[in-house]
């Protein structure tokens, strides 16, 4: 299990590469994949579903690594929309920056992303664990429902809106907190939760200086009376 | 879904390839729009003096010498034209105004695309790459251009729905997204008697924006003051005679990658519209955050300065 197996998306097609993680790839030896000139290419190693390492060197596009199991997928540059998304288990990393959606919906396995992640990063989050050393852009972990989300820069507007049973920790400044999000007191296992999550992703930072954000649960159950104010 | 892409040079002697480098984002984001797409390019016009008119004349590819002609007699014989297929760039020294009437009397099936000092204007039905041929995109030379690849979701296709917009001279506007209260938008300005050529939600922001500029705002003043007035969503590449300006509204939900490097900013929808740049690896390549003005000036002596207008 020591063979490295090398693509270049200049002269192959991504559907190839993926029918080839999907299929010849669970029955060899291999267990690095190398991808060269993704150059903006959508769904590169989407639907992963074994225990292998694959690195892709350049920019990439949308759903980078959807869906993954198992594999840990690490990207040399930035990603577009939706890295990670719906990820099951395994390991995803950014070097650069990723764009929206970043860990959309994501029910396990932890995204880590070495620059900055934009709008609605964690949106829906089921179960996953998304790690940010840079900021997150607005509307983020909107409706996450459960697993964590590690900021250690800054958030920005609307965080945490309409959560669920997710829970946010934040490094630097928040611009605003979404409906339904609070701020509260970061317990000893709080910081322990997130000293693992740091150093999982190969992170510094001093977990007893974060904010943690969770649920008011306050729109758990309709309110008649409340007129649509929360 | 739409596509849009932009690409301002920042060294001169690049200025030569503007339209090798574009053809291929247009291409790449015709996956986005491949239904219409347009282009509008800034040239040096050194050697001519008058406005460039670029006129549209669909299936009239063979006739424009008689347009010309018969222009001269009216216009003098300081007048000149450049046919590329049903697309031609008449330089005149008439007024706009008396162009357009000259042209709705005698020539009822020519479209006046564009006026300006500098813009040349194409647009067409068809998947960006057929048009990007029709035309010689290729071949364009200038200092900026921006372009679009239409998936219609609002309007009709047609050329007059495709993108750029342009109002007034020497401005345009490609817009991915859609706007929400184009309709009201457009009732009040033509109140104000500004003329429409279509029933498209980018024409109302288009001619909203040159509105204000008559009015007396930079650019830059009338973006802040759409903020307000114009509802939806949108990402806006808009071009004038020296400058190429971004913008996306605050959700920020229709998509923008930026790369800049020493030699050109580039605009697209997605980065893989910017992957074939020369030096791209190296380019400083990121998102432009909502409702911030991203605006980059072209300097005659061949460099650029960027400014970023944070609102």
């Amino acid at each position: 299990m020591s063979d490295i197996r090398e693509f270049d998306l200049a002269e192959t097609s991504v559907r190839e590469l993926n029918r080839y993680l999907h299929g010849e790839l669970r029955d060899s030896d291999v267990a690095r994949i190398s991808v060269q000139n993704p150059n903006g290419q959508h769904s590169i190693g989407a639907g992963l579903d074994c225990p292998v390492e694959v690195e892709i060197h350049g920019h990439a596009g949308y759903f980078i690594a959807g869906m993954n199991k198992q594999a840990r997928v690490t990207v040399h540059g930035n990603v577009g929309w939706s890295v990670g998304e719906n990820m099951m288990s395994g390991q995803v990393r950014v070097k650069g920056h990723a764009s929206e959606s970043a860990g959309a919906s994501a029910h396990g396995g932890l995204l880590v992303v070495d620059g900055d992640a934009s709008s609605r990063c964690g949106i829906s989050l089921k179960g996953g664990n998304v790690v940010v050393a840079g900021d997150v852009g607005h509307f983020s972990a909107f409706m996450a429902q459960a697993g964590t989300m590690v900021v250690c820069g800054n958030a920005g507007a609307n965080l945490g809106d309409s959560l669920y049973e997710a829970v946010i920790y934040v490094g630097g400044s928040i611009d605003s907190l979404g409906a339904d999000a609070r701020e509260e007191p970061m317990e000893a296992s709080d910081v322990e939760t997130l000293r693992g999550l740091l150093s999982e992703a190969g992170l510094e930072g001093d977990a007893e200086n974060f904010r943690r954000v969770g649920s008011a649960r306050s729109l758990y159950h309709w309110n008649a009376e409340a007129h649509q104010e929360y | 879904m739409c596509g849009i892409v932009g690409l301002l040079i920042r060294r001169a002697e690049m200025r030569a390839s503007l339209g090798q480098l574009a053809v291929p984002m247009l291409d790449c984001m015709g996956d986005r729009g491949p239904d219409s797409a347009g282009l509008a390019v800034f040239e040096d016009r050194v050697e001519t003096t008058g406005l460039g008119f670029s006129l549209y004349w669909p299936g009239g590819g063979d006739d424009w010498d008689a347009l010309l002609q018969q222009h001269r007699q009216v216009a003098g014989d300081e007048v000149s034209l450049d046919a590329n297929a049903d697309n031609a760039l008449l330089t005149s020294l008439m007024s706009p105004a008396a162009v357009t009437e000259w042209l709705e009397q005698g020539w009822p099936g020519v479209d006046l695309l564009s006026v300006g000092s500098r813009i040349r204007l194409f647009k067409d039905e068809g998947h960006p790459r057929d048009i990007a041929s029709r035309y010689g995109f290729h071949s364009l030379v200038g200092t900026h251009l921006v372009g679009h690849t239409r998936m219609a979701t609002e309007s009709m296709v047609s050329p007059a729905h495709a993108h750029p917009f342009t109002a007034g001279e020497d401005f345009c506007l490609v817009h991915n997204g859609s706007l929400s209260n184009p309709n009201s938008v457009r009732r009040r300005l033509q109140r104000r008697g500004i003329a429409f050529q279509t029933d498209n939600d980018t024409e109302a922001g288009c001619r909203y924006l040159e509105w204000r500029m008559r009015e007396g705002d930079s650019l830059e003043e009338a973006i802040e003051a759409s903020f307000e007035e114009l509802d939806g969503f949108f990402t806006f590449l808009m071009a004038t005679a020296d400058k190429m300006v971004l913008v996306r509204d605050a959700f920020a939900c229709k998509p923008a990658v930026v790369a800049e490097t020493e030699d050109y900013v580039a605009v697209g929808s997605e980065f893989r519209a910017l992957a074939h740049l020369p030096g791209v690896a190296e380019a400083n390549v990121y998102e432009p955050s909502p409702q911030t003005i991203y605006s980059w000036s072209v300097v005659e002596a061949g460099s650029t300065q960027t400014t970023a207008v944070v609102s």
